[in-house]
């Protein structure tokens, strides 16, 4: 009697489970909706999850496997973001987007050491873009070098070719993230002929007159801006005081949203900044976000940043991490994975023309390629321009590539001299 | 005149400007601490929070617009086209003063007597709350605030100024942007105010009295707890004044709590106690970091002024660790 009840249970619960549920495709997002720079952080931690969200209800999830995204408030401190990376590496964690240079730069030798990927996208530590040294490190589609040389070959083009003897000025968020271009920018001075003046701004960027003041005095023909947050908005508007020529006026991707302009009002109108991807919301991936996600109450967000710059970015970031785990299934033909499978499926990215119009993103990014030596991408860019009146981005030029001589010598310097002092053999070979 | 010379007459003046900017901050933390010995850390969110309720009421936006949408499935994000600035801006008063009352009920009655440090700890509390719960009514995106005054630089000083310099010389005339001009009129307006309701009304000589000591203030019957109301009031509204300075610069968002970094080295320059050292401090601290950054700045590679402007403060600690207005501590064993 009793082994015929217990015979009946087990038959039940076999019924009851079926096939064993999937486990979840963990992509932990690093997020800062709070504090000074809450702002920026929201719009892009918005586009990220509801790219997930988007492919769980209306396709079930990733070939059939669940996405879930789990979030950790880092308010863009690094050694809070740290502090996420560890409280959330063991949930399943596939791929890392730490969203701060600060945090990339920390978490390079922990996530190595783990064996969990990080995807620092158009942000981080440069070098990394060389898979020969950082295996476990991404940068696509492209790096700061490639922006500040896209940048340049946009002002060669406004000048026929010719900068020589014209004056630069570079105006910096005095850290780490805002240094990055120097030294592409320095070796594309002596190339070119330009001379680079470097004018630094101090966390957080309220008060810049004296740097302002500056460059009213030297008339630099055009002023580059590695910004971030309130600095930008500052920095938009002290241009807009002194009469600076916007359309000489040209900011990083981080130094391009909407939020950057709208301080200066119409005084911002021509204001450029380079974009790795595209702007608006006339893509048909949005129409499917706003059924899917938004009217549903499903968005991660009050759903009103859809088609923003920041909005786009973490849509953008979570199609590539999304692509990547497609990649990673079909690689190692399983529909659970690991973050040593992501890795490999980043690393095999592919996204051609084809595959963009195929999720309703046609024209919005250049064809990515990543390989076991290339980490970075294409390193393809184009530039956005402000209009004030219609209050929208819109793409002056198409995407175009960086000076690849220049770029390509700095990451292997500065990759090789990262290797020799940690010891890291060369991979790839 | 030389353009060189110039140029740093131009420096002088902005950094006079920017020193207005900074004093408008310091002055709440003053007000406070001398009424209540409190150093008061949520000085920079009430600016902030002050700010943004400024700019939800001039454009109409619903307070916890996200919070009810989220619970109750609409999609409510203004209740109108918003109220005229002034209008706004009295009603962003008023809402200062209920929250001074809110802080007096909520918080202070329940510290009197306690130490400094416990009444610091709770404004930290207080900075924390009300940054979220700015965020939480107001939402944390960039908001542009326009209260209609004249911003960028004046055409008519550049044109003067361009024929000070030598001829054939290289000069574009001098800068000064016409906001900072406006700051620098609403700070000597806000000064002269404060000095006659502290000097000449009922209320402001009980503050004093309560500044000078707070037994001897209550045993003549000056209710502490009114006192505390009126000035976290009053710095409130100084608060509301920052805001509006600092937020048409760069727009209303969360990163105009740290204004009171700013403040900082002014208040250790002027002394914690002392109106007029605020200003004088935020003049000195404003001309000083402008002509460092100009002039030191190039020979180290720029960004001293955050540093040097607690460089300035630090050396006149060392001469006067009072700062330069406020009240010798004399102890005796």
């Amino acid at each position: 009697m009793k082994l015929s009840k217990l015979a009946i249970v087990t038959a039940m619960a076999a019924m009851v489970g079926g096939t064993p549920a999937l486990a979840d495709l963990v992509f932990p997002s690093l997020s800062y909706r709070t504090g000074p720079y809450g702002a920026n952080g929201i719009p892009f931690a918005d586009g990220y999850a509801d790219y997930f969200t988007l492919l769980n209800e209306r396709d079930g999830g990733i070939n059939g496997v669940n996405a879930k995204v789990i979030e950790c408030e880092t308010g863009y401190n690094t050694q809070k973001g740290v502090e996420c990376y560890e409280s959330t590496k063991g949930e399943g964690a596939l791929v890392y987007q730490p969203l701060s240079t600060g945090i990339t730069y920390q978490l390079i030798p922990k996530a190595t050491a783990d064996g969990i990927p990080v995807h620092s996208m158009g942000y981080g530590r440069t070098s990394a873009a060389n898979g020969k040294v950082f295996s476990h490190v991404f940068n696509y589609p492209g790096t700061y070098w490639d922006a500040a040389s896209i940048i340049v070959n946009h002002i060669l083009e406004e000048n026929g070719g010719d900068v020589k003897g014209k004056k630069i000025a570079l105006v910096y968020h005095n850290s780490a993230y805002g240094k990055e271009p120097i030294r592409t920018l320095e070796e594309l001075s002596k190339k070119y002929g330009f001379e680079l003046m470097l004018v630094p701004v101090d966390h957080p960027g309220q008060e810049q007159k004296s740097q302002w003041l500056q460059i009213r005095r030297e008339r630099p023909d055009y002023v580059l801006m590695w910004g971030w947050g309130v600095m930008n908005q500052v920095a938009i508007k002290e241009a807009a005081n002194i009469r600076f020529p916007m359309d000489k006026f040209i900011g990083v991707w981080w130094s391009g949203s909407e939020l950057d302009v709208a301080p200066a009002g119409d005084g911002a109108n021509g204001y450029k900044s380079v974009t790795f991807h595209g702007v608006g919301d006339d893509f048909p991936i949005f129409e499917d976000i706003k059924k899917h996600v938004v009217d549903t109450g499903k968005a991660a967000g009050a759903g009103d940043q859809v088609g923003t710059v920041l909005y786009n970015r973490g849509m953008y970031a979570a199609m590539l991490a999304a692509e990547a785990a497609r990649t990673a299934q079909k690689m190692h033909d399983t529909k659970e994975l690991t973050p040593a499978q992501m890795r490999d499926g980043m690393e095999a990215l592919k996204v051609d023309a084809a595959r963009m119009t195929e999720l309703g993103l046609a024209g919005f990014g250049p064809e990515i390629n990543v390989s076991c030596e290339n980490h970075g991408g294409p390193g393809l860019g184009a530039i956005a321009q402000w209009d004030a009146a219609k209050g929208t981005w819109s793409l002056i030029n198409e995407f175009g590539p960086a000076d690849r001589g220049v770029i390509d010598a700095l990451i292997m310097e500065d990759s090789k001299a990262y290797a020799a002092e940690n010891n890291i053999p060369e991979r790839c070979s | 005149m030389s353009p060189d010379f110039l140029n740093f007459i131009e420096t002088v003046l902005n950094g006079l400007m920017t020193g207005v900017m900074y004093a408008l901050v310091a002055l709440g933390f003053v007000l406070i601490f001398k009424a209540s010995g409190i150093f008061n850390f949520a000085q920079g969110v009430m600016a902030l929070f002050a700010a943004l309720t400024l700019v939800g009421l001039q454009t109409g936006q619903m307070p916890f617009s996200h919070l009810i949408n989220a619970t109750f499935g609409t999609d409510i994000h203004h209740w109108g086209p918003g109220l005229p600035t002034i209008l706004a801006i009295l009603m962003t008063m008023a809402v200062m003063i209920v929250l001074a009352f809110t802080i007096e009920k909520v918080v202070l009655k329940h510290l009197v007597n306690q130490e400094p440090i416990i009444l610091f700890m709770a404004t930290i509390g207080l900075a924390y709350f009300l940054e979220g719960f700015g965020d939480l009514m107001w939402g944390a995106d960039v908001k542009p605030l326009d209260v209609g005054l004249p911003t960028g630089g004046s055409f008519w000083l550049e044109d003067v100024t361009t024929s000070w310099a030598t001829a054939g010389s290289e000069y574009y005339g001098m800068y000064i942007d016409t906001l900072d001009v406006s700051a620098a009129i609403i700070a000597i307006i806000l000064v002269i105010a404060l000095t006659i309701f502290s000097q000449y009304t009922a209320t402001g000589r009980a503050l004093r009295a309560v500044a000078d000591d707070h037994q001897a203030a209550l045993s003549v019957g000056i209710s502490l707890r009114s006192i505390w109301v009126i000035v976290w009031s009053i710095s409130g509204f100084v608060a509301l004044v920052a805001g509006i300075m600092w937020g048409a610069k760069s727009g209303v968002q969360f990163s105009l709590s740290l204004i009171a970094l700013k403040a900082l080295p002014v208040l250790i320059l002027g002394g914690f106690t002392s109106i007029p050292g605020a200003i004088v401090g935020g003049l000195i601290i404003g001309v000083g970091e402008k002509l460092a950054e100009a002039y030191i700045g190039p020979l180290v590679g720029g960004a001293v002024e955050n540093w040097f402007a607690y460089m300035v403060a630090l050396a006149f600690l060392l001469f006067r660790p009072q700062g330069l207005y406020g009240e010798k501590i004399i102890e005796r064993i």
